[in-house]
């Protein structure tokens, strides 16, 4: 599967309002990545990037252009149909965790198979085999308010692989963690993708975290400014 | 799916009790509301109807005019009494009634009453049966003998409890009347009245005695059984037409007279305690659809607090239905709740209330089915907005909220 085709943009176009107050998110975007890729999206804010994770995501339609996500033809799709790419395709990872409050840690991560219709031994399985693939086998019972930033982040990382998804999309991932965190973090995400061949596409702004990954795009204006291989992480992270 | 969705609604509604509480408290009130009124109502419907029961059944009473209080139209006579025991079918008993009012004196007790003259059989007519002492008989109507029953309303007031009754003298009206029997209790009436304060003697003791012969028109009610089985509406419609033909009243003229049927009146009387108790229920009705209203506002609000977990959801791969479905089921898995609660409310309430109103406890377990149905249709109905919002949401915008 390494090496396939995973995101294919041609033209990618996204416009907001209509008449004067259009404004063109996305102006044409081409892009290509493959399967197993770790991939850093940076930009400077209204350059695009969110418009571009949110839709690489399937979590937005294009105005124009195509979108082929492991050869589906995404923009022709409905809302419904992109639910389900999202359920059995991708794992999301977000700057503010967003995990279920006042919910435990292990129903938190059984979260998506509730709506792949598991059963409660199957869900409960897999979420805490998932828990102990990030690192924390002995915290399913504990809510968000009970774990640190970089606890919550590992349980939203298991929440996001515990359908076994060949995709993760991370945005601003270590954006609310401090720098030893971080490189908690990005180590485990590291290690997803190299041992277990999850492509991830992430979204920064710090140049460090960016060095994590193997490529580095930057985004500029609605459009693709940069695409080169990532220089390496420094020593200090890894 | 809908057991698992009705899990996950239950730990929703686990997670937040107090506003899971203050959702369903308008519910609960509405329910209990319903359920309480009607089943008291029932309860007082079935209790007039016992209660005129006791007048005896296949009863029919003949007054003077239309309605029940015409004391200004002409009375009856002893003759009309004869005319209609002999020409009229399907009569069993019939007793003609002269009344007169007084004050009934013993001792140093008194009490104003009106005096019954009537027959013997009349007591078989009413359904009275001994409490002490006896009845009179036919020989002392034709002898107008000095004697009286009284019921157990004027044995206590005049006599209290320790003495006993038979065989003293009460004066009425300068009359002296040995007390013979009281009957036994038998409480509240049709219409309120209680039926122990009287005291019946014979007849002819009142004519004799008390009011004089007058012009022979001094039966002021005849009271008529029909024969078990014998439809009463013939006895009513003959008795109707001998008196208009004995009263010689022109076909144009209305009846200067009426008829009762004890059955009709309960008839009458359950059927205005049954529109009270409809009337006292769409009020309480009323007051279950403000729960509804409650419900769909509390879950506007929980839709707008929950947005963020909403876009997570529908990040995952939650598809618009399902979350549509949940919210909905926690809306009727709540309301059912209140059903639930609303109806053990009632059913205190009717407990405690049935004793003070004096209405029997029937608890009918179809009002508390329709009840419940009522309150999961609530759910539905005022659920289905604030989940079709949460529904539409726009993941990312939703992600975003605070």
């Amino acid at each position: 599967m390494t090496g396939e085709a995973l995101i294919q943009l041609s033209g990618l176009t996204k416009t907001y309002g209509t008449g004067d107050a259009a404004f063109m998110a996305l102006c044409g975007v081409d892009l290509d990545i493959r399967c197993g890729e770790f991939v850093a999206v940076m930009g400077p804010s209204g350059s695009g990037k969110s418009t571009l994770m949110n839709i690489l995501g399937c979590l937005d339609s294009p105005t124009a252009g195509s979108y082929l996500f492991k050869g589906i033809s995404v923009e022709t799709l409905n809302k419904d149909q992109r639910s389900l790419i999202r359920r059995h395709a991708i794992g999301f990872i977000f700057q503010g965790f967003n995990l279920l409050a006042r919910t435990s840690a292990l129903e938190n991560v059984e979260l998506p198979l509730l709506y792949r219709g598991y059963s409660r031994k199957q869900r409960h399985e897999l979420a805490r085999a998932a828990l102990a693939r990030v690192g924390l086998p002995d915290k399913e019972r504990n809510t968000p308010a009970e774990l640190s930033g970089g606890q919550q982040q590992r349980v939203a990382i298991a929440r996001a692989i515990v359908t076994n998804p060949d995709t993760l999309f991370a945005d601003e991932p270590t954006g609310n963690l401090d720098s030893k965190t971080t490189a908690d973090i990005m180590e485990l995400l590291r290690k997803l993708n190299s041992e277990r061949g999850i492509s991830i596409i992430m979204v920064t702004h710090e140049n460090e975290v960016a060095a994590c990954a193997k490529r580095i795009i930057k985004v500029r204006d609605g459009l693709i400014a940069d695409d080169s291989k990532s220089p390496g992480s420094p020593s200090t992270l890894s | 799916m809908l057991l698992n969705a009705l899990f996950i609604a239950l730990r929703e509604i686990r997670r937040n009790l107090t506003r899971s509480f203050l959702t369903v408290v308008g519910i609960v009130i509405g329910v209990a509301a319903v359920v309480t009124m009607v089943t008291l109502g029932r309860g007082a419907t079935e209790t007039v109807k016992q209660q005129i029961s006791k007048m005896g059944s296949n009863l029919l009473v003949l007054r003077p005019g239309q309605g029940w209080g015409s004391w200004g139209a002409p009375q009856f006579s002893m003759t009309d009494v004869d005319a209609i025991r002999n020409q009229i079918p399907g009569i069993a008993s019939i007793a003609p009634f002269v009344i007169a009012n007084g004050t009934a004196v013993y001792r140093e007790n008194d009490r104003s009453s009106d005096i019954q003259g009537t027959t013997p059989n009349y007591f078989a007519i009413g359904n009275w049966e001994v409490g002490i002492g006896r009845f009179f008989t036919d020989e002392e109507v034709s002898e107008a003998a000095t004697v009286c029953v009284i019921g157990d309303t004027i044995r206590k007031e005049l006599f209290g409890d320790g003495i006993d009754p038979i065989g003293s003298k009460i004066r009425i009206n300068s009359v002296s009347l040995d007390v013979i029997g009281v009957t036994a209790v038998k409480g509240q009436g049709g219409f309120g009245d209680d039926l122990d304060d009287n005291i019946i003697t014979p007849y002819t003791t009142v004519l004799r005695r008390m009011t004089g012969r007058g012009n022979g028109q001094n039966v002021t009610q005849i009271m008529i059984s029909g024969q078990e089985g014998y439809p009463t509406a013939n006895i009513v419609s003959d008795v109707g037409q001998l008196m208009r033909e004995r009263r010689n009243l022109a076909s144009n003229e209305e009846n200067n007279f009426n008829v009762f049927d004890s059955l009709q009146l309960a008839d009458v009387i359950s059927s205005s305690t049954k529109v009270m108790t409809s009337l006292l229920g769409a009020v309480a009705g009323v007051s279950l659809l403000v729960g509804g209203i409650g419900i769909m506002n509390i879950m506007l609000v929980s839709v707008t607090e929950r947005t963020r977990e909403i876009g997570i959801r529908l990040a995952i791969g939650a598809r618009a239905r399902e979350v549509l479905l949940q919210f909905l089921v926690e809306a009727v898995t709540l309301s059912c709740i209140g059903g639930v609660a609303g109806i053990a409310l009632a059913y205190l309430l009717c407990k405690v209330l049935a004793d003070v109103v004096g209405a029997p406890f029937l608890f009918d377990p179809k009002i508390n089915l329709i009840a419940f149905v009522f309150s999961a249709a609530i759910g539905i109905l005022f659920g289905f907005m604030p989940a079709r919002r949460a529904a539409a949401l726009d993941p990312i915008e939703a992600l975003r909220h605070e």
